[in-house]
């Protein structure tokens, strides 16, 4: 009964309210924000990292961020907005390394004569499913999914604060450290990739749906 | 108009979602070019596929399961200088104090200043005050030398007469009379002081004597009595205290001496006191 008042009052006090209360050595009142925004951190940290085990680390380690930079923070954006920024920057940080660790492993054959990086995406081309397998919707979110994976981190992040969270380009190239247009040809780049590993499965989708199967 | 590049179709994509009016040109392009139209349905069913693709629910307790994981591993924070400063608790006071300098500050401004203290008047207060304190005390004094002086014991048995009352009554003048005599020395009035001192004795008289005297012991302090005018001059000294307490009066006229046999007292009389105080002031 006491936690069911505990949290009521909680949900009561408002963002500013509890940053505040931190600041001044409430270190309690962080725990209203860190269970008021999780979820929502969890979500994006989940889809840049694609499993719920590194989502989990990305949000830990994004509320202990915020929780050391909470000065610099002052009230000057919403602190939902301002936490899901430091998610999105840790979690691209962590794709980057991730990225440079398994190029570590991989053999150099995958890299072309010239040195350059090769497009992940044709490696998904050549490897994909006949449109036969892509058939189900099971088998569409695991192409997906492996699609994701091959973005670059800062596509990957691109794509996910613009599509699914509905950022802004400007807040998408805050947290890609690039400029606005820079950060808006990330996302199409985004798109072209997934749209090109996606497209056995369009086209096969388009075929059924010629043949009258849709 | 030309076919639109997939850039620009991925932008039509995500302003039409946003519900943009820019894209007027192409949306009729689109109506008339079905290969571009299936290059937009390409675009959609990325997009399609990205909705599909689910995020596991964490559970209705995923927040207090991060605060509990992270919790232990925040640091303390070191509260603000003026955090305490301005703690509700401190704020109260620091508003009630402000508000007592206010109405400080206020009062001063809008009363008038008090006259200055004047030792003089204090001086005028503390004799007033002793002037009825010393005319109570002679008064009592007076009442108890008239009955002392006009009784008649009926001692039938002709030897011995009972005083223990009077001497009673005389005990507790004692203790006020040694008071106000010592009070008279240090403010310098000897007419006072000199007819208190002449009271303090028959009062002792009669306090130190026994229960019971003799008719003839009794007679002689009587006798004592009215040879000293001790009731006289404890009514002159009434009457200068009434004038002092009333200046306004006309001053009324010395009582008649009951005894002519008695002399007035040598001692400095109610109006030297009134010149003395005249000098003073």
């Amino acid at each position: 009964m006491s936690q069911m008042n505990a949290s009521v009052d909680s949900a009561l006090v408002p963002d500013a309210v509890a940053v505040e209360r931190t600041l001044a050595g409430d270190r309690d009142a962080y725990r209203i924000l860190v269970e008021r925004h999780s979820r929502n951190v969890y979500r994006l940290a989940y889809r840049m990292a694609g499993n719920s085990h590194d989502a989990e680390e990305i949000v830990q380690e994004a509320f202990l961020r915020a929780y050391q930079k909470l000065k610099q923070f002052a009230g000057q954006a919403n602190f939902g907005t301002w936490v899901y920024r430091i998610a999105a920057n840790y979690a691209i940080d962590r794709l980057r390394q991730r990225k440079v660790e398994d190029a570590r492993r991989e053999p150099p054959s995958r890299e072309s004569e010239e040195g350059a990086e090769i497009d992940p995406l044709a490696q998904i081309k050549d490897s994909a499913p006949s449109p036969e397998r892509l058939a189900g919707s099971s088998q569409l979110a695991l192409r997906m999914q492996q699609a994701l994976k091959e973005l670059t981190p800062a596509e990957r992040t691109a794509i996910v604060m613009r599509h699914w969270d509905g950022c802004g380009i400007e807040e998408i190239a805050t947290v890609l450290k690039s400029s606005t247009t820079a950060a808006k040809n990330t996302v199409f780049r985004a798109v072209q990739k997934l749209r090109t590993a996606l497209e056995p499965f369009a086209e096969g989708r388009q075929s059924a749906k010629a043949m009258g199967m849709e | 108009m030309t076919h639109p590049k997939e850039q620009e179709l991925i932008a039509y994509h995500d302003s039409r979602e946003r519900q943009s009016p820019d894209w007027r040109d192409l949306s009729v392009h689109l109506n008339d070019c079905a290969e571009c139209r299936a290059a937009l349905e390409k675009i959609e069913a990325v997009f399609a596929a990205m909705d599909s693709l689910p995020v596991p629910d964490p559970g209705e307790n995923y927040g207090q399961r991060v605060w509990a994981a992270i919790s232990p591993r925040l640091p303390e924070k070191q509260p603000r200088w003026w955090a305490n400063l301005f703690a509700p608790r401190r704020l109260v006071a620091v508003g009630a104090l402000a508000a007592i300098i206010v109405a400080a500050y206020v009062a001063g401004r809008w009363s008038k200043p008090l006259p200055p203290f004047e030792s003089a008047d204090t001086a005028k207060v503390r004799e007033r005050v002793l002037v009825v304190a010393v005319g109570n005390h002679l008064n009592k004094s007076e009442m108890f030398l008239v009955e002392l002086s006009h009784a008649q014991p009926n001692s039938a048995s002709g030897k011995l007469v009972n005083i223990s009352t009077e001497q009673r009554r005389a005990e507790d003048l004692l203790e006020e009379n040694r008071l106000y005599r010592q009070t008279a020395l240090q403010e310098g009035d000897q007419a006072m002081a000199s007819t208190l001192d002449e009271l303090e004795r028959v009062l002792l008289d009669v306090a130190n004597s026994p229960e019971q005297v003799t008719q003839a012991r009794f007679d002689a302090m009587q006798k004592k009595l009215e040879s000293r005018g001790i009731l006289f001059k404890v009514r002159v000294v009434q009457q200068g205290l009434r004038d002092r307490s009333n200046p306004a009066k006309q001053p009324a006229q010395q009582p008649q001496q009951k005894n002519p046999k008695t002399p007035a007292s040598p001692r400095p009389n109610i109006s030297q006191t009134k010149s003395k105080e005249g000098n003073r002031a």
